[in-house]
């Protein structure tokens, strides 16, 4: 029974488009957290001083700091940026395509 | 200090700091305190709520969807902070500060290590995890492969994690609770075991949920204070308390920048992914996913979760900033009253000296209860997941194939999660002396190689069969095992022999691909006709995970 239902959706053109805008838009945000991510990394890695630059002229704390921070910060700003689209346009298209091929 | 501690201090300064890391959960061996009253009776407040929080779930626990997922009726933001909690120990609390203070700008990096698998999660796995799986990710795997097959070596998978995790936190527990508390080692053992029981099999998901939110929201809320009376003495300004930091610290500019961390590229990269990967293929925290009614539910925990990890590291390393000034400088947190010295307790104390510091004892009390409740919900997630693996994986579908009523179901689980206590606490009291560091790099190394590969091919590679999965499995299970046991960690700090075999502690660069690469070619050899059927059913299977149509749990909330 719901092997039909799901035929009709695998059928229906809107949720290939689903499908693609959703899995491109993952995919993105998950390229673009892996090589901020491996970026700085390698940077610790290979050029740690790179990060040991003040923030402020003659100061002690360094960029290290805020640069860290704004990882989490920027990281978790992308989830949000995620599940606000996944949870309003994403899933508008999703159950409309569930409720025609309910019917 | 005696000298399991000073050989545990040395053996951590040997191994470098990241054995410490991974160490985290392990306290060492802790010396017994004076019984903290302040601690004890907030503790037993804590127990007191949480048993009446049980005794509420029991009455709502009637199903099997009540017992393993709370009957899916948990909303995003509870589920979030529930996460959170399973995944920030006490190791986080005590650690990663302790990291911050020796190591400054190094703790940090492990703290955005520890933090990267999240958005991972929410991009690739939320929304599929719930719209698949029921009670436990072998669900997903065994969707549409061999039930019998395919459950035995996730659920051998869950139980290695399981038990390796929960051994760790025993110890640590333990050592933190003879340490803060006063306690003999073994009487707080066997505190933490019969809780986490009473929990697990009276209020199942409910309330194992509602000890994590409870936990979680302590945590946050007890290291938020310390962090802000710290930092207020540096008057909110993170430039004086960077330049008191590099003043007061041995090691002077370095905290300032990394350091050691990372310095061979394979270890670093290997760790990176084994935190990575492994956090998204740990059974208590996947099991988090099938509390919550739908994807969009899923989708809110995850990033609340991500939220509260994120604040919580960087909480953490501000508390350890500040720590380098406030405890290092002030005798009465030293050995002796000698500064720069031996910290009193050992070289996890520095977030409970802080507390002192800026709190007095009621500060201390109240942070050495939230670090035992952070034990206590840790330990239940990890036992909730264990009895779901024997009684849903291997009961109700390996040996009864499909057959067990639900109550016979979870009847299993409640005696499993009391067999899982029973060897836990005896576990634990056996390895008090051990140095049981190696297995929460273990326990994450055979999640990221033994769960991970399977759970996220089954869920994105049409390709995959029952053989490849089993191959895959049973190769990253081994792997992952055998470089653990022949590296350092295991061949010569607790075997005793000279020289490690295998070079590498962090086995997940190695026995990931190793685990992908087995899975591959167990699917692309097997030409049965079983596995073109379990192809074909993919296409069903896809369409369930992208829209959640037929997802369990959906349609009754």
């Amino acid at each position: 029974m719901s092997s039909e239902v799901y035929e009709r959706i695998r059928k229906n053109p809107k949720f290939d488009e689903l499908v693609s805008k959703r899995s491109r838009f993952a995919w993105t945000l998950t390229f673009v957290v892996l090589g901020i991510y491996f970026a700085f990394i390698m940077i610790v890695a290979f050029n740690p001083t790179a990060l040991a630059a003040p923030i402020w002229d003659g100061g002690k704390a360094t960029i290290a700091w805020p640069i860290g921070v704004s990882m989490i910060l920027l990281f978790w700003l992308m989830t949000g940026l995620y599940v606000r689209r996944a949870n309003s346009e994403f899933d508008d298209i999703n159950a409309e395509i569930v409720k025609g091929a309910i019917e | 200090m005696n000298r399991g501690m000073l050989k545990f201090a040395a053996a951590a300064l040997a191994v470098g700091w990241m054995g410490l890391a991974m160490a985290a959960p392990d306290v060492g061996q802790a010396q017994k305190q004076a019984l903290n009253v302040h601690a004890i009776v907030m503790f037993f407040i804590f127990v007191l709520a949480t048993l009446g929080i049980t005794y509420w779930a029991a009455q709502r626990t009637k199903t099997a969807s009540d017992y393993y997922a709370a009957g899916g009726g948990i909303t995003g933001t509870q589920n979030g902070l529930a996460i959170a909690g399973d995944y920030m120990s006490a190791a986080t609390l005590l650690g990663l500060t302790s990291m911050t203070y020796f190591q400054g700008f190094d703790g940090y990096i492990y703290c955005i290590c520890f933090y990267v698998g999240w958005p991972f999660i929410m991009f690739i796995m939320a929304e599929r995890l719930r719209n698949l799986g029921k009670f436990t990710f072998a669900d997903i795997t065994s969707y549409r492969l061999d039930q019998r097959q395919v459950r035995t070596v996730a659920a051998i998978g869950s139980l290695t994690v399981v038990v390796f995790y929960l051994i760790a936190q025993m110890v640590g527990a333990g050592q933190l609770i003879k340490l803060l508390f006063g306690m003999e080692y073994w009487m707080a053992v066997v505190i933490v075991g019969v809780l986490m029981v009473i929990y697990v099999t009276f209020g199942g998901m409910i309330a194992t949920t509602w000890v994590q939110i409870i936990k979680a929201c302590l945590l946050l809320g007890g290291g938020t204070l310390v962090m802000l009376l710290a930092f207020s003495q540096f008057g909110f300004n993170f430039e004086t308390l960077a330049t008191k930091a590099v003043e007061n610290s041995k090691k002077g500019m370095a905290l300032m920048a990394p350091g050691a961390f990372l310095s061979d590229p394979v270890t670093a990269v290997s760790l990176s992914l084994g935190l990575m990967f492994g956090t998204a293929g740990l059974p208590h925290i996947l099991m988090r996913f099938f509390t919550v009614p739908n994807a969009k539910e899923a989708r809110k925990s995850v990033f609340i979760a991500t939220l509260c990890v994120g604040f919580f590291f960087t909480v953490v390393a501000l508390m350890g900033l500040s720590a380098i000034t406030i405890v290092g400088t002030n005798p009465q947190y030293f050995e002796g009253g000698e500064i720069g010295g031996k910290l009193i307790g050992g070289g996890n104390m520095p977030a409970m000296h802080l507390a002192h510091a800026v709190g007095g004892n009621l500060m201390l009390g109240f942070l050495s209860a939230v670090a035992f409740a952070t034990i206590l919900a840790v330990v239940s997630g990890l036992a909730l997941a264990g009895a779901s693996a024997i009684s849903h994986d291997l009961y109700a579908n390996v040996i009864r194939q499909g057959q067990a009523t639900e109550a016979e179901e979870v009847r299993v689980s409640k005696s499993s999660s009391l067999a899982l206590g029973v060897v836990a606490v005896l576990l634990g009291i056996a390895f008090e002396k051990q140095n049981v560091a190696f297995m929460v790099g273990l326990a994450f190394g055979v999640a990221a190689s033994c769960n991970f590969p399977v759970l996220i091919l089954s869920m994105y590679w049409k390709g995959l069969t029952t053989r490849g999965a089993i191959w895959g499995s049973i190769a990253g299970l081994v792997s992952a095992v055998l470089i653990v046991v022949l590296s350092k960690a295991v061949w010569v700090t607790v075997l005793g022999n000279k020289a490690a075999i295998f070079p590498y502690e962090q086995p997940a660069i190695f026995s990931m691909p190793i685990a992908f690469f087995f899975a591959w070619l167990g699917s692309v050899t097997d030409s049965s006709v079983r596995a073109s059927k379990e192809k074909e059913a993919f296409e069903d299977q896809y369409v369930r995970a992208q829209t959640g149509f037929g997802a369990a749990g959906a349609a009754s909330h």
